[in-house]
This record gives C-alpha cells, sequence and structure tokens, in this order.
C-alpha cells in the first residue's frame, strides 16, 4: 500500500492546509536545531578553536588509527561470525540428535545473552591483555549465532526439489550442503548477511567499554587530553567521529541495497530477501509466519 | 553460588534498574515510533522528510555514540547535571523509536487497502483514518516485530551500564572489580537477563493471543 491510499489528492482548501502544515512543521524543526545549536554557541562549543584541533596531524593520525583498529575487528569479526554462522547453521540442520541439540543451545544463549555481557566476561575471564581478541571474539559469537539463523532460514527457503534431485544423482550429505543448498542460501540471504554486518560494525563501537582503541575510544581520549579554551572539545570530536561512523554504516548498507536490487534484476529462481535494513532484532526470524526470507512462491524462470 | 548471596543487595538493584529503564525507555520508544511512523506516511512533504532522516540517521549511529552524544552534548544544551537514568533511557528510547517506526510503518502496509479506502470515502481525514482505521488493525501485525524489538531493547540497556546506569552490566563490572571469578557472575547476570526477555516474550504471546482474531 502506498502513502497515497492513506488520504485525497488534496483538493485547493486541502493543499493550503498542507501548505501551512509544512511551514509550521519545518519551522519547528528549524526552531528545534537552532536553539540547540545556539545553547552550543553560547557555551563556547562551537567556536572556531574547537575545530582547528583537526587541522593538527597528530590528531589526524589518532583518528586514521581508530579508522583502521575499528576495520581490523570488523574485519576479524566479519570472517569469524560469517564461519561461525556457516558451522552452527549445518550444525542445526544436522542428521545426528547430539550436533543438532549443541548447535541449538549455543545459539539460543549466546543470541539472548546481551553482547555487552559476553564480551566483557571474555575479556576478563581470558583475554585481559588482547581486547582487540577479546572484542572480536564476543562479536564473532554473537553475530555468528545471527548468522547461523539467517543462514538456516535460507537454506529452508531453497526448494526441497533442488536437495532431491541433488541425492538422486549420488552426491553426499556434505556434497549437497555445500554444493547445492549452501551457494543458494547464501546468494539469497546475501542482502540480510550483509545487514547483519552492518550491526556488527555498529557493534565495534563497544570497544570503547574494554578500552580497545578504536574509533569511539579515539575520540574520548583526543576530547579529553586537548584543553582549548578552558574545556574539552567534547562536542566538536563527537561530531565529527559521528559522522564517520555514520558514513561507514550507510556505505555499507547501500551496498546490500545495491545487491539486492542486482539480485533482483538476475534471471534465477532465486528471490532475494526484503530489502536490507541493519535490523536490530535478529528474533524477527522466528515470526510465525515462517522465514522473512525468499518468499516460496518465486517466479519460475 | 557466594558470588550472588554475599551481594545479593546490589544485585536486586542492578536488577530493578535493568527493568526499570527497559520499561521507561519502551514507553519513549513506543511513543515516539508511532508518532514518526504517521509522519513518515503523511500528506506533509517536510515531516515525511523529517520521518525519513530520523530513521535513517539514528539506525545507522552505533548505540555506543548516541550514548556518548546524550551523556556530554545533550546536558550541554539542555541542562547539566541530569540524571544518569534519565539520559540513559532517553538514548536508549530514542535509538529504538526508529526501529519501532520501521515495524509500525511495515504494519500500516499490511492492512488491506479497502480499509484506508473505504475510511476515505466516509469522509474520514488523514488523522482519523489512521488513527481509528489504520493503526488498531496494524497493531495485530506490528506484536511479534515489536517483541523482538524490546527483546533487543532490553539486551542494548547493558550498555547503559557502562555508563554508570545502576543495572545488571554495572553489577558484573564491580563483582569484577572486587576480584570475582567472572564465570558464574557471567551466568548470574545472563540469567538476570533471560528472566526480563523471557517475560517480554510471554507477555508479547498472550497479548498476541488476546488480539487474535479470525480474518
Amino acid at each position: 500500500m502506498s502513502a497515497s491510499v492513506l488520504y485525497d489528492a488534496p483538493g485547493p482548501k486541502a493543499v493550503v492546509r498542507n501548505r501551512v502544515y509544512a511551514v509550521v512543521g519545518s519551522l519547528a524543526i528549524v526552531a528545534l536545531l537552532a536553539v540547540g545549536v545556539m545553547r552550543l554557541a553560547d557555551k563556547g562549543h562551537l567556536a572556531p578553536e574547537m575545530w582547528d584541533i583537526f587541522n593538527y596531524s597528530g590528531i589526524r593520525q589518532n583518528i586514521a588509527d581508530g579508522v583502521l583498529a575499528t576495520l581490523k575487528v570488523f574485519g576479524l569479526a566479519a570472517v569469524g561470525s560469517l564461519v561461525l554462522g556457516v558451522v552452527l547453521a549445518v550444525g542445526r540442520l544436522s542428521d545426528h540428535k547430539p550436533v543438532r541439540w549443541l548447535a541449538t543451545a549455543f545459539i539460543e544463549l549466546f543470541r539472548s545473552i546481551p553482547l555487552l555481557i559476553t564480551i566483557y566476561a571474555i575479556w576478563v575471564g581470558f583475554l585481559t591483555d588482547y581486547s582487540m581478541w577479546a572484542l572480536a571474539t564476543g562479536l564473532s559469537v554473537y553475530n555468528g549465532c545471527v548468522q547461523a539463523e539467517v543462514l538456516r532460514a535460507g537454506i529452508n527457503s531453497v526448494p526441497k526439489g533442488q536437495s532431491e534431485a541433488a541425492y538422486a544423482l549420488g552426491m553426499s550429505k556434505t556434497q549437497v550442503m555445500l554444493g547445492v543448498l549452501m551457494p543458494q542460501a547464501v546468494r539469497a540471504m546475501l542482502p540480510t548477511i550483509i545487514s547483519q554486518l552492518v550491526v556488527t560494525l555498529k557493534d565495534t563501537s563497544l570497544g570503547y567499554i574494554i578500552l580497545y582503541p578504536e574509533l569511539l575510544n579515539t575520540a574520548r581520549l583526543i576530547a579529553s587530553n586537548t584543553l582549548v579554551n578552558g574545556q574539552y572539545p567534547y562536542v566538536s570530536t563527537i561530531v565529527v567521529i559521528g559522522v564517520i561512523y555514520v558514513a561507514m554504516c550507510l556505505l555499507l548498507s547501500a551496498l546490500a541495497t545495491w545487491i539486492e536490487k542486482r539480485g533482483r534484476r538476475a534471471k534465477t529462481g532465486i528471490v532475494m530477501a526484503g530489502a536490507a535494513e541493519p535490523a536490530e532484532a535478529p528474533g524477527v526470524l522466528d515470526s510465525p509466519d515462517g522465514p522473512p526470507g525468499p518468499r516460496t512462491d518465486a517466479p519460475k524462470e | 553460588m557466594n558470588v550472588l548471596l554475599d551481594n545479593f543487595p546490589e544485585f536486586r538493584d542492578g536488577f530493578i534498574g535493568t527493568v526499570s529503564i527497559t520499561v521507561v525507555s519502551s514507553v519513549i520508544a513506543l511513543v515516539l515510533g508511532v508518532l514518526i511512523a504517521g509522519f513518515r506516511v503523511s500528506p506533509v512533504p517536510p515531516l515525511r522528510v523529517f520521518g525519513t532522516a530520523w530513521v535513517t540517521l539514528l539506525r545507522n549511529t552505533p548505540l555506543t555514540l548516541l550514548f556518548l552524544i546524550f551523556f556530554f552534548v545533550v546536558p550541554e544544551i539542555l541542562f547539566p547535571g541530569m540524571s544518569p537514568f534519565l539520559l540513559g533511557s532517553l538514548a536508549l528510547g530514542l535509538y529504538t523509536s526508529s526501529f519501532v517506526c520501521e515495524a509500525v510503518r511495515s504494519g500500516i502496509n499490511t492492512v488491506p487497502l479497502g480499509q484506508a479506502e473505504a475510511a476515505r470515502s466516509i469522509g474520514m481525514t488523514f488523522a482519523q483514518t489512521l488513527r481509528m482505521v489504520i493503526l488498531p488493525q496494524a497493531t495485530r501485525t506490528v506484536i511479534p516485530p515489536l517483541s523482538s524489538i524490546f527483546i533487543a531493547l532490553t539486551k542494548n540497556s547493558a550498555i547503559a551500564g557502562a555508563f554508570s546506569v545502576t543495572e545488571l552490566f554495572g553489577w558484573q563490572k564491580l563483582m569484577s572489580d572486587r576480584g570475582y571469578d567472572i564465570v558464574p557472575v557471567f551466568i548470574w547476570v545472563a540469567l538476570g537477563y533471560l528472566v526480563v526477555t523471557f517475560a517480554i516474550s510471554g507477555l508479547f504471546r498472550l497479548l498476541e493471543r488476546r488480539m487474535e482474531v479470525a480474518r
């Protein structure tokens, strides 16, 4: 249902009324922003000197290091979570009961515990001196569980004829899984997988709490170590770092949307999963209407 | 076992803290989310743009960054010395409102076309259509995703613990600072969270069953 179904095409009176609402609404939003900016300016947070600190090569170097550290842990966590996701998904669909139970228990346990709790426990308990590895391990465990559920939804959405045909050809279970089901599942769920990677990227900021020097922690260090006009430049630093974060996440989201569009254009029987959004809630996959993945009434080419 | 019994008052405070921050920020998220979903489908373009910008921006911001903004920038704009609990629930509520908004919007999209058309044809305005016809019917489809959004909110509230809000993660940190072994602490905290998340999913399952209608 498009939005326009909710209201008629505006007549002359409604056009005027909508314009009035538009002007009042925009004025209210602009006024709110202006008050915020003015309050900040009053307290000297928007003084040119506050922003001048980003011209220092030392601080630029710090930010570059922070971005690199974030990307490094993101890369580790992405690889780790995808590998773990494949293993857990295969385990959960295994024919052997103990394997299936083990995988299910692992997934359900770590999916329902806050990520921060897991990361902190790993950091304090096992990897105190290696905060990067603690962060990467925690992220891999949590996101691996989510990716496993996504992959499972993808595997279940592959038409049954595919695996039946593969078995009829005499392929082994491993061959069917790795050669037939997994590639189609990955292809179908790619947008969802990438949106979960966006969540992973966002969650690298938890490194702030276990003192891993990633981007957010760098921001805090910069802000609390630079004294400008007798104040710490928290506002300007947070704005700059925030823009970098949002840009990184938007880039990755754009990639997911692009892949989804490209997949829809391709003439295979596999339907791509719905528009990628960094869904905070992997539990959506448990909806009673079945997996949110590709619809089974795929148009056959 | 000892770690829980010896520090039970702190654990109880932390558990109550987790529950209360979850409840307060759920209410904020629900109200804001429905409002912004209304903005996003409204006939007034600037409000639509505002809604889209709100959702895009908040959904692509790490929650930790949002907490940092709320603890260092917002007190400067409003007034200094706001309580961490208030700031934390605001940050969490605003962040979750973007997800609620998207859930409500897709719920609106599942209401059959004829409903809105019928409402319009008997002369209802946009606000009336939305309030009296569309949203009540959308509620049913929105409940399952809302349940998982609120569970995610409960899990995210752990981050508030790192920003000096009294809740379960704060207890975990306190215990590890006091030198207790992390594994039992982890298990107790995990159990605490499991109780809250199970309560939420049970509540929503109850709601779902009560709202069930044969169509």
